[in-house]
């Protein structure tokens, strides 16, 4: 027998049962994950895997020119030379053209993982090592074993070239190539992510999100179950168990999480890893990426009905998430950090009652007077003694109205007298341009933004479904707020309930009024302004455009953080985390403050009272925080007259009203 | 604190917020449970006197307590024209119980902060009030070393035999947080109250507290700080002291009144 026949033979066999024990791992991989809950099997999404992977996935993958490309060819060539192993190895087609393409492919896969080599040579602190530093060898292995026992086959060198010493070598690099590369898929080397992420992809929990699409309103729980929220592994659903196998450990979305940043006890990756491995069962020595920052690695076990939290993951962890969606965005899985830690938080307050630092206080406040920080409820409106505002009501005496176009949503800000002023200014404009609007009074509650992301998800569907029925008695065409955490939460989140509204944020709203011209702006401001996107007007709900366009009507030429639009820095007021307060080395807001320091502005324009009051509180000197209602009051030109405060200007000169 | 055989049961009412007037744990009754935890654990009783109510709001404000991790409350079911007192001692008479705990007073209805000194003259048990603490228990002695709250922070350490009544104060350990699964799933036992009908409040005609007359603040800031310090700051106390002896008392309260002009 011939070299080169032993070989053929010899890959017939080995692929062949190579196939098998990946297919053995597969069924055991899918056994772990039907450990969870039921959950929507979506069988359609499965057709939709390689539109996803090329479209949606590669869309995010993009943001890192570099690594996309060398994934297209990486994985494009193992995906193509796979299958013409198995056509040519185990269906025994011997068809030139397909020998020709396989050297091809093995050929493109072995220049991507050039390119993966390089790139680990000085690995950046946010890849995982161990394992992943091995993937590029195995990666060239397989892909040069396969190219170099092709090359006979095409006829560019002679059969039986570099006889028996050749042969060795290579039945040695595709054992162990295939080994990595097929039989590690699915017994949990670092190409599972690809066995796991196609089919997360197929099959994710959230459809919505794939062509262009958004969903990001947390998921509602029923109250009455036997257990609320997720204590153990297997309380996750059994498609979120898959979504965490799908991790590539890349990093990125650590990369862009402002609690890891500001040193607090929160890496999103490694929580993603600690749920593979909770649901697998074992420990966390064998991560190799950064830990969470001040808990060292190899401290903590888990299994899939160990309890979670204090012996798997800190509760501390859980807590430090703002709730940001930095890392859903940034994540090329597409997997749902923010869920997984809501459900785990829900437990925690739900069942546990343990909410840290000022939660328990806070939740117990919204329960008994509808606002977070216990003010009376008839007070409400006292902020607003000065406005004459309409307020929605059936009392003709009072002058309440059922009907008007606009309800205005005023939100917690009424108790703050800081957004307060940004309230004044909002009102000042809607007047100017004759919007016809109306407020809900002291029948306003809290919207339950942040009951639900503090885990209290009965507190959260109390308050939605009290202001849906308050809003339901009442006509309005469209519901405007200065708050986009009301805005995610009434725009996204009523929806489950039966609260079906058009919402729109200020900015959005004043940015058609100014396009329509019914609201005209002094565009000759020089301010030296940079603007701040908000977590919930941006990556939960896709605004980047309305608040830059107002402010370049302005005539502002904003200078761009670094870090804006998706890749938005968090000014760390969300998710309740500035009640639960975790401490870490630095604050969030004092680093989204050092972002806009480095641009010079002067000013940093705000959408959002959250934000207004976590920049505000960074110590001075810094640059001023103003929210866009109050530039824009600032630069209003009423009735198309000026006032300067040193006398009046006509300015109706070209201006159309 | 191993106290097993210790019978330590918590008698609760619904509170209500003061701004809101909504109904909620009472604040002195959750810390009353508190404590009551920490020192028996599961084994905390816990007894409420009245029906429960068809109002969700009620409900909720006594599942509450529920939520501490209490796996039952009693109800002891009662008229609302019953007298609570001694259908809770009609009750307790019954009971071997080493530690009665209450708030120092109910947060709405009558109020008077009477309830514990009346159920220690009808069960003759000692009575101790406003406790921020239980020190240890003496279970061969039957002793308890409490203690005792007093103004501006001062603790009074108190040595009292078992069985005996304690009302808890605001000083206590805060009340853990209510968690609501637990809260939804706790049961309640109800038996039917003896029925006592309360003869006294029949006549009583009810009106409205009118407010205490406060003294105003006359304050002589010149600038926005000084006033903004003048709002903020605490009562710095110099006036108080504490006085021993009755001779010192009485001159002291004299003084006082002398003071104020009105004698
Ligand atoms: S949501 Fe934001 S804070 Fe939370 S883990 Fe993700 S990036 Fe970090
Ligand atoms: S969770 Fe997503 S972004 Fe984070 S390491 Fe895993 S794959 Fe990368």
């Amino acid at each position: 027998m011939s070299s080169s026949e032993f070989l053929s033979q010899f890959l017939f066999t080995l692929i062949s049962f190579a196939i098998l024990l990946t297919l053995v791992g597969a069924v055991k991989r899918m056994l772990l994950w039907s450990q969870g809950q039921s959950s929507t099997i979506h069988w359609l999404g499965l057709l939709q895997i390689p539109r996803r992977y090329l479209v949606d996935l590669h869309h995010v993958v993009a943001r890192d020119k570099y690594m996309s490309n060398t994934h297209v060819a990486t994985a494009g060539g193992f995906v193509l030379s796979s299958i013409l192993i198995i056509l040519l190895y185990v269906f025994q087609l011997k068809l030139q053209i397909l020998t020709w393409a396989l050297l091809g492919s093995s050929l493109l896969m072995f220049v991507g993982s050039i390119f993966v080599m390089i790139r680990r040579r000085n690995p950046p602190p946010n890849l995982s090592l161990g394992k992943w530093q091995r993937l590029p060898k195995s990666l060239m292995v397989f892909s040069l074993s396969f190219f170099i026992l092709t090359l006979p086959a095409t006829g560019i060198l002679p059969s039986d070239t570099g006889g028996w010493l050749l042969a060795v070598l290579l039945v040695a690099g595709i054992i162990w190539g295939i080994g990595e590369m097929f039989f590690g898929m699915t017994w949990g080397g670092p190409m599972k992510h690809a066995f796991a992420g196609a089919l997360h992809l197929g099959l994710h929990r959230r459809q919505e999100r794939f062509g262009n699409g958004q969903s990001t309103g947390l998921k509602a729980i029923d109250l009455s179950a036997k257990k609320l929220g997720v204590e153990k592994p297997i309380d996750f659903k059994w498609n979120q168990l898959l979504s965490f196998d799908a991790c590539v450990e890349c990093g990125r979305c650590e990369n862009n999480c402002p609690a890891f940043a500001a040193g607090q006890p929160l890496n999103p990756k490694k929580l993603i890893q600690d749920m593979v491995i909770g649901m697998a069962g074992g420990d966390d020595a064998k991560f190799a990426g950064s830990p969470y920052p001040g808990i060292k690695v190899g401290t903590h076990k888990g299994g899939a009905i160990i309890p979670i939290v204090n012996v798997l993951v800190e509760s501390d962890t859980l807590w430090s998430c703002t709730t940001c969606r930095a890392c859903v965005d940034a994540c090329p899985m597409m997997i749902e950090h923010v869920d997984a830690i809501v459900d785990m938080r829900r437990f925690e307050t739900m069942e546990k009652g343990q909410t840290p630092g000022k939660g328990s206080e806070i939740l117990e406040n919204l329960s008994a007077t509808d606002n977070p920080n216990g003010f009376d409820p008839s007070s409400r409106m006292n902020w607003a003694a000065d406005q004459n505002l309409t307020v929605f009501g059936h009392d003709e005496k009072k002058q309440e109205v059922t009907e008007a176009d606009v309800l205005l949503w005023i939100g917690d800000a009424a108790f703050d007298m800081r957004n307060q002023r940004t309230l004044r200014a909002i009102i000042k404009l809607l007047r100017a341009a004759d919007v016809n609007f109306a407020v809900l009074g002291d029948a306003e509650f809290d919207s339950g933004d942040l009951a639900r992301r503090l885990g209290d998800e009965a507190t959260f569907q109390r308050l939605a479904t009290s202001n849906i029925s308050t809003m339901n008695k009442y006509q309005f065409k469209t519901i405007v707020t200065a708050d986009p955490h009301a805005f995610h939460c009434i725009k996204n989140e009523y929806v489950e309930f039966g609260g079906n509204y058009n919402v729109m944020h200020h900015t959005g709203f004043f940015a058609d009024l100014v396009t329509e011209n019914k609201l005209l702006l002094d565009n000759s401001k020089e301010l030296a302004l940079t603007y701040h996107d908000p977590c919930y007007l941006g990556r939960y709900n896709g605004e980047y455009d309305a608040p830059r366009f107002l402010l370049e009507s302005m005539g502002v030429k904003i200078k761009e953080m670094d870090r804006s639009k998706s890749t938005a820095r968090c000014c760390g007021g969300g998710g309740g985390a500035p009640v639960t307060d975790i401490p870490g080395k630095q604050r969030i807001p004092d680093m989204r403050m050092a972002d806009v320091v480095e641009t010079k502005a002067e000013i940093v324009a705000v959408a959002c009272p959250q934000c207004n009051l976590m920049l505000e509180g960074v110590v001075e000197p810094r640059p001023e925080v103003k929210d866009i209602a109050e530039l824009m009051l600032d630069a209003l030109i009423e009735g198309g007259i000026e006032n300067t405060g040193e006398g009046v200007v006509v300015n109706m000169v070209g201006a159309q009203l | 604190m191993s106290n097993n055989n210790l019978s330590v049961i918590s008698l609760v009412s619904i509170g209500e917020h003061p701004t809101s007037r909504r109904p909620r744990r009472a604040e002195q009754d959750a810390r009353a449970i508190e404590l009551g935890i920490k020192l028996v654990g599961d084994n905390l009783q816990t007894l409420h006197a009245g029906k429960l109510s068809d109002d969700p709001s009620q409900q909720t404000a006594l599942r509450s307590y529920l939520g501490m991790g209490l796996s039952e409350i009693h109800l002891l079911e009662m008229s609302e024209n019953a007298d609570a007192v001694l259908v809770i001692a009609e009750y307790l008479k019954q009971q071997k119980i080493d530690i009665i705990l209450t708030g120092v007073r109910a947060e709405n209805g009558e109020s008077s902060g009477m309830l514990p000194y009346l159920l220690a003259e009808q069960l003759g048990m000692a009575m101790v009030t406003s406790i921020a603490e239980i020190l240890s228990i003496d279970e061969v002695n039957q002793q308890a070393e409490v203690l005792q709250a007093l103004p501006r922070g001062q603790r009074r350490k108190l040595k009292i035999d078992l069985p005996f009544i304690a009302s808890v104060d605001m000083a206590a350990a805060m009340p853990r947080q209510s968690a609501f699964g637990p809260a939804m799933r706790g049961q309640f036992e109800a038996t039917q109250a003896a029925t006592v009908t309360d003869q006294e409040s029949s006549g009583w005609q009810v009106a409205d507290a009118k407010k205490r007359p406060k003294r105003l603040k006359i304050i002589k800031a010149k600038t926005a700080a000084d006033r903004f310090k003048a709002a903020t700051a605490k009562a710095s106390g110099g006036g108080g002291k504490v006085v021993h002896g009755v001779e010192e008392s009485a001159q002291a309260i004299l003084d006082l009144l002398v003071e104020e002009g009105l004698v």
